[in-house]
């Protein structure tokens, strides 16, 4: 999506006395500093909490620097909190799914949108109307299919539902296909390409941008997922991120300090990601919500 | 001219771009549609079924009742709690919108450092649920340490019972939801302001319009659509809450949501027949805004 940047500050509008504008501007910041305060803030509080020891923790408040930098919490949050082990799983699951689902959803697409015939007019309609289905309160019945097919408490359960379940990808997709032009398609044809050939050459790269969209769109939801994994995943050994994260409620329920390190691990590798390609996280995201 | 041309072998109509589109549709198409039909096509008709039934998850007692479990969630306050629950989220949905495109208008003005400011109240909207949740529990803790009543104290206040307390508690978990996702908002609404077109701008300063008006008049009427569609996604974000108050309170003091009974009733108690119905109330729901967001944007275009 190409996107005509306007630069607000270019243009000054009319004179305004220098008073009023040096009150706004002071507000203007004051407003920004306190709203990212208000994001900080809680995460201040959690920095400084994983890094004091049990005692120093129930003795200091909130705010107060740790008196030794304690890293002992985490060694045990990466360890017996099993959040490396949540982190193994869900690298697995997260690169799996996003195969699977680039794999199908391209194909897909490319089927529907390409071929004009009454059975993929008709797996389209149903492919975009089923894309209301509320997911959460789904799984009541969805639950039953894991079941039948073997596969509850296995870690093929989220895989295959992410896979399977996921339209929003399907979508986007269709959409972009939608503005990449058929005579591309229609030369290799004439040049004695088959259609398998022509998606595999011609389309898969042109949709090289869409992947992009899909794929930052499913590793900030599948990271960040606690519903799925909670239901089809109850077993030791089976957790990913969150799951890791919320079982620190129980065993380690009076130690904060542990529960906030496991907080910090779980956030650093979101927080490198996000520095590294906080552009493309940005553009991607928005084209993603627009083409919803 | 060709007489053989309608008597191919099977090799041949597999060659031929006719039956290669067959041959594609059918090979593409395998395991997408055995996934839909599998993971969303039969879940969605079963529980349409099953809200007819009493049964549990597995169905192995499995019973027609008609419409009683209908008539148990509009009728049982503990249900209907949960529903009036949603209201809280809907209030806040408008609140988040209204202070992103605030927000979004500061950082598109002239000021300094608008990319580090948007970084820092863009990232909780990439931060893990569960963690955001965790993080909530203890801001708003009551004893040893809470965030919040640690910061009230150096202003003399006492600690507040934020989660217990039944008035205050559902207001700090959409305070929590909001602090996830206003992120998002912002990031949306900035993309919209930036792709105005510069010459509106020139315009409205030629007509000597002011902050206010160039707002009104010019900003809000260019990002209406991405603000209706901002809002209808925060309106169903609103009745499929789950984590925040899943992981902060339990669903406990009177802050369950609907999903969070859905899934209470239908994997804890395994009445799975009830459970459909709720799902299915609550599709019926989406439906309803899914119209009215078609229909307004029918009259946007």
């Amino acid at each position: 999506m190409e996107e005509k940047k306007t630069d607000l500050s270019k243009y000054s509008f009319r004179e305004t006395p220098k008073f009023v504008k040096v009150f706004f501007t002071i507000m203007k910041y004051l407003i920004l500093i306190s709203a990212c305060l208000i994001v900080v803030i809680p995460l201040v509080v959690v920095i400084l909490g994983s890094l004091k020891t049990h005692a120093d923790f129930l003795e200091s408040g909130a705010f107060d620097l740790p008196k030794t930098l304690h890293f002992e919490n985490f060694r045990i949050a990466f360890e017996d909190g099993k959040v490396m082990q949540g982190l193994i799983n869900t690298a697995i699951i997260l690169v799996v799914s996003c195969a699977g689902t680039i794999i199908t959803g391209t194909m897909t697409a490319f089927v529907v949108q390409r071929f004009n015939m009454l059975f993929t007019r008709f797996i389209k309609t149903v492919f975009l109307g089923v894309a209301l289905l509320p997911s959460i309160s789904m799984q009541v019945t969805v639950f039953q299919i894991v079941h039948m097919l073997g596969i509850y408490d296995t870690l093929a359960a989220p895989i295959i539902l992410y896979i399977g379940t996921d339209i929003i990808s399907i979508y986007i997709f269709i959409q972009f296909l939608n503005n990449i032009s058929v005579s591309l398609d229609e030369s290799a044809i004439l040049d004695g390409c088959s259609y398998p050939r022509v998606y595999w050459s011609i389309i898969l790269p042109m949709l090289r941008p869409a992947i992009a969209t899909v794929l930052v769109i499913k590793l900030v939801s599948i990271y960040n997922d606690f519903y799925t994994a909670k239901l089809y995943m109850p077993s030791d050994g089976l957790e990913v991120v969150s799951t890791a994260l919320y079982r620190f409620i129980g065993p380690l329920g009076s130690k904060w300090e542990i529960i906030f390190a496991g907080i910090i691990i779980c956030i650093i590798p979101t927080l490198i990601i996000f520095l590294s390609m906080q552009k493309s996280i940005y553009s991607n995201l928005v084209s993603g919500a627009v083409k919803e | 001219m060709n007489k053989t041309k309608n008597k191919r072998t099977l090799l041949e109509w597999v060659k031929s771009y006719t039956g290669q589109k067959y041959l594609t549709t059918f090979l593409f198409l395998l395991v997408p549609v055995v996934l839909l039909i599998l993971f969303t096509v039969i879940p969605a008709l079963n529980m349409v079924l099953f809200s007819f039934q009493e049964r549990d998850e597995l169905g192995l007692s499995a019973r027609w009742i008609g419409l009683d479990n209908y008539k148990t969630l509009f009728t049982d306050m503990s249900y209907l709690k949960t529903f009036i629950n949603s209201i809280y989220y809907f209030v806040g949905s408008f609140v988040q919108l209204a202070l992103a495109l605030f927000i979004a208008t500061l950082l598109c003005s002239k000021i300094k450092f608008a990319g580090v400011f948007k970084g820092f109240i863009f990232f909780p909207y990439l931060m893990n649920g569960v963690a955001v949740a965790l993080i909530f529990q203890r801001f708003f803790k009551v004893d040893d340490g809470g965030t919040l009543n640690s910061i009230l104290a150096l202003f003399g206040s006492d600690p507040i019972n934020w989660l217990t307390n039944k008035s205050l508690n559902n207001w700090c978990l959409v305070f929590s939801s909001i602090w996830r996702y206003i992120g998002f908002d912002i990031l949306m609404f900035i993309g919209a302001i930036q792709s105005i077109s510069p010459d509106i701008y020139e315009a409205a300063e030629i007509d000597g319009a002011n902050a206010w008006q160039r707002f009104w008049r010019i900003v809000f009427p260019s990002i209406r659509p991405i603000v209706a569609l901002q809002l209808i996604l925060s309106i169903k974000g609103a009745t499929s809450v789950f984590e925040i108050p899943y992981v902060i309170t339990g669903g406990k003091f009177d802050t369950s949501t609907f999903v969070i009974k859905t899934q209470e009733v239908g994997f804890t108690f395994h009445k799975v027949g009830l459970a459909s119905a709720m799902a299915v109330v609550l599709l019926l729901i989406i439906i309803v805004i899914t119209i009215i967001q078609k229909l307004f944007f029918k009259e946007e275009r």
